[in-house]
């Protein structure tokens, strides 16, 4: 047992030991926050209490969220540029992928949908939905089915941008009717809500897939494969 | 112990697989799933020490739903990063530890 | 127009240029940078001039707990302006320094629209968990510039860098799923004076703090900060040790001075805090000193001032309301000192660099030959970091030598002298080099004046705010320091 593992091993037990110490001895609460989100909810716009927090009540910390994701795109977009990639087939040459994808994909795309609209009234909503649309996408991908040039157009930074534009044109159209920003007049807090996760889905399903798209390909190097195999 | 705590203690347990694993291995592919192991971890304290006693919660609902997408972008982040650098100079371990 | 209505504007048009800059051609992302940094120093002045106590602004409508408000006082309003003067003179030099490097020139801009946001979000924001997703952004977008440059050493100093702020995030993470499954609530205005001294409050923020302390490259915390800033393109180096090494300081103030328990104790934090921020001292600049690359001195440099701002601790909890208050004013004149004269050390050193064509100290032999703005420009913020007078590191430490000669902590004295020794040494180690005459065929290119002017103005500042510390310091006072003068 190296000395490596063994101060590992203290500091985990230690930690592992002042969080049963911090959950065993809890003191009380101060405020119940549950409480105040249910009786705020019929002002929100939607009637799934998660939805409303994540999209009403602290809707600044989704906007950021979403620049964070977009962040990741952008530094991947930057990498790519600092060393060319050659052209990469990553394809499987499966005829049962091929023939279950024309099944699934069109299936996924619905659900994805299904999913946006259920948001407002169960669990669902623009991530999960974003989520579902970018694992179509790559599931394509490893069918070998591969966009043309796409990723380096305007077109695909305008979707990847379009949910943080849209976000943010909402939350200053409320401040521009006398409200703070992001705060929605309450007649009109549904349709803004469900517009805003339509373009945060596209937004975020693109932004994932691109994740994938842009990572770069194996190398076919033998150098690259001695170290593959080491541990 | 209600199901709320044991949520709680599997969080806590989960933190602490994660931050050993995070310190012990050198390969960085490992390290990453450390990192997402423990962030697991994290998640599941704050769900289950909020509504331990108390009931459902949408607040730390919709907080681990937040972590969840920057843990995502993080750990994408991280890979872009690795895959290029593997790329370029071969390795799996940064210096210090090879 | 007041306070209150500026207050989304310094989010909302830092991520509007993030997205211009990402939908424009690459040739015209630098001007819409520089476009969009008026709006942001216009909103920086705006605010410094026309607030008046504390301003509290909710988003989305709803205030807290339930909502997230932000809170803009003289610590945060010091800060914006803080860094919109830095990012914008930083925005002058990568216009230039960045020119020729292919990838940088299109993705430097975006990364730093998303920077300056998650900057003004920690200053201002009054909400534990948007804290964590502002010092997330953060985080990453820092990690992207280091990134940036492309070389597999760059790679993997950005890779040491994000492994340590994501394991730092989860500390912090973990401190506040303990608070809000006790106490319920995350907002600053909820919780302040709430927390009792028990076991589970001490274990959350002691989990906060080593987090906030590893984002914060506190030693023995620190090693991924020299490759990170000491490999990193000029002018993100500089916006790196400048600003976003303190946003985590910052957040770990405020949770000190707003959340702590009244009754229970502090001083034992206080002062293991101080110990490791008098190591950090004298080892970053012992460090410092032994380094061959010139930027990688100036990021050991970074290392030993963090450790001055670690000093703080132990001399704002010594009990005594006039040493207290003295602490506060030279931690606040330190951190905005720090930020203007290491900003200008790193453009001035990269300027060198740029000139020689090398990256070590002894390739700078025989640069009192050609015109030596650059080197002008260092030794200036050289004077700021060692800490002589007139500059606003002179005052700083000064500030902490009469606070900790009232309570009688001779140990930060000592550590304070010490400092300021070490730090001349590998100052001067620098211009030992540079007055030595080189061999006679070496050829120096000049700097452009744009880079150099921005150096000059950076260091220059930090001459200015020592001869006029009392505006910023009276500006700058927190509401429980006021009436300890």
């Amino acid at each position: 047992m190296n000395p490596r593992t063994v101060c590992a091993a203290v500091m985990c037990g230690m930690l592992v030991g002042l969080l049963g110490l911090a959950i065993t001895m809890r003191p009380e609460a101060v405020i119940t926050l549950p409480e105040r989100v249910a009786a705020e909810l019929s002002r929100s716009g939607v009637s799934h209490p998660v939805t409303a927090v994540l999209l009403n009540f602290r809707s600044l910390d989704t906007l950021l969220e979403i620049g964070v994701l977009l962040l990741a795109v952008v530094v991947a977009y930057a990498l790519r540029e600092t060393q060319a990639d050659p052209a990469d087939r990553m394809g499987l040459d499966n005829r049962l992928l091929h023939a279950v994808i024309a099944w699934l994909f069109p299936l996924m795309l619905l659900v994805a949908g299904y999913l946006l609209w259920a948001g407002a009234t169960r669990p669902g909503g623009a991530f999960q939905a974003g989520a579902l649309l970018a694992a179509a996408g790559v599931l394509l991908r490893l069918a070998g089915i591969r966009p043309s040039d796409f990723a380096h157009t305007l077109g695909a930074r305008a979707v990847l941008v379009f949910g943080l534009a849209v976000f943010l044109a909402v939350g200053l159209g409320a401040m521009a009717v006398g409200g703070h920003f992001l705060e929605y007049p309450p007649a009109w807090a549904s349709p803004f809500i469900f517009g805003v996760e339509l373009a945060l889905m596209l937004s975020i399903g693109f932004a994932l897939f691109s994740l994938f798209e842009l990572a770069p390909p194996h190398p076919v190097s033998n150098k690259g494969a001695r170290e593959r195999s080491e541990t | 112990m209600s199901n709320a705590l044991l949520f709680a203690w599997t969080g806590a347990a989960l933190c602490g697989l994660g931050l050993f694993g995070f310190i012990v291995h050198k390969h960085l592919m490992r390290r990453l799933l450390a990192f997402n192991i423990m962030g697991s971890g994290c998640f599941l304290m704050l769900v289950g020490l909020a509504q331990d006693g108390r009931g459902p919660d949408p607040i730390p609902q919709a907080l681990v739903l937040t972590g969840i997408v920057v843990a995502v972008a993080s750990t994408a982040l991280a890979l872009v990063i690795f895959r290029r650098w593997f790329r370029l100079s071969g390795k799996v371990r940064l210096p210090e530890d090879a | 127009m007041s306070t209150e209505a500026l207050v989304p504007w310094l989010l909302v048009v830092p991520l509007t240029a993030a997205i211009l800059t990402l939908l424009v051609p690459e040739r015209m992302r630098a001007p819409v940078s520089w476009i969009a940094c008026v709006p942001m120093l216009a909103g920086a002045v705006l605010i410094t001039v026309l607030r008046t106590g504390a301003t509290i602004y909710s988003f989305s409508g709803w205030e807290a707990p339930l909502g997230i408000s932000f809170t803009v006082d003289g610590l945060a309003g010091g800060m914006i302006l803080l860094t919109a003067i830095v990012s914008a003179v930083c925005a002058v030099h990568a216009r230039t320094s960045l020119r020729d490097e292919a990838s940088a020139n299109a993705w430097f801009w975006p990364l730093l629209w998303f920077m300056w946001t998650a900057l003004n979000g920690v200053w201002m924001s009054a909400d534990l968990f948007n804290l964590y997703v502002c010092l997330e952004l953060l985080g990453l977008a820092a990690v992207g510039l280091v990134a940036l440059r492309g070389t597999p050493e760059a790679l993997s100093a950005a890779l040491r860098y994000l492994l340590a702020a994501l394991l730092g995030s989860l500390f912090y993470l973990l401190g506040l799923a303990l608070i809000y499954g006790s106490y319920g609530a995350l907002a600053f205005t909820t919780l302040s004076g709430v927390l009792e001294a028990v076991p589970t409050v001490y274990v959350a923020l002691a989990l906060m703090a080593a987090g906030l302390a590893l984002k914060t490259a506190l030693f023995p915390l620190h090693s991924w900060l020299p490759s990170a800033h000491g490999g990193a393109l000029t002018p993100v180096s500089a916006l790196l040790s400048a600003l976003v090494v303190k946003a985590s300081l910052y957040v770990l103030i405020r949770i000190w001075l707003h959340l702590t328990p009244a009754s229970g104790s502090l001083a034992g934090a206080a002062t293991v805090l101080g110990l490791l921020g008098a190591g950090a001292v004298l080892w970053g600049s012992w460090m410092a000193w032994r380094q061959e690359k010139l930027k990688y001195l100036v990021a050991y440099s970074t290392v030993a001032q963090i450790g001055y701002l670690f000093l703080f601790f132990p001399l704002v909890t010594s009990g005594e309301a006039r040493a207290s208050g003295l602490a506060y004013d030279g931690f606040v004149l330190m951190l905005i000192s720090h930020a203007l004269a290491k900003s200008a050390m790193f453009l001035s050193a990269g300027n060198l660099i740029f000139a020689v064509g090398g990256e070590k100290v002894s390739d700078l032999a025989g640069i009192n030959r050609i015109r030596q703005t650059s080197m002008v420009s260092f030794g200036i913020a050289g004077v700021g970091i060692m800490g002589l007078p007139p500059s606003g590191g002179f005052t700083a430490k000064w500030l902490y030598l009469q606070s900790a000669l009232i309570t009688g902590q001779w140990v930060w004295i000592a550590v304070l002298l010490a400092g300021s020794v070490l730090s001349a040494m590998y100052i001067f180690r620098v211009f030992h080099h540079a007055y030595l005459d080189g061999p006679p065929q070496a050829t120096f290119r000049t700097p452009s004046i744009w880079l150099e002017s921005s150096a000059m103005f950076l260091a220059l500042s930090s001459v200015l705010i020592g001869l006029s510390a009392w505006a910023p310091l009276e500006w700058m006072r927190l509401p429980i320091f006021k009436g300890s003068h």
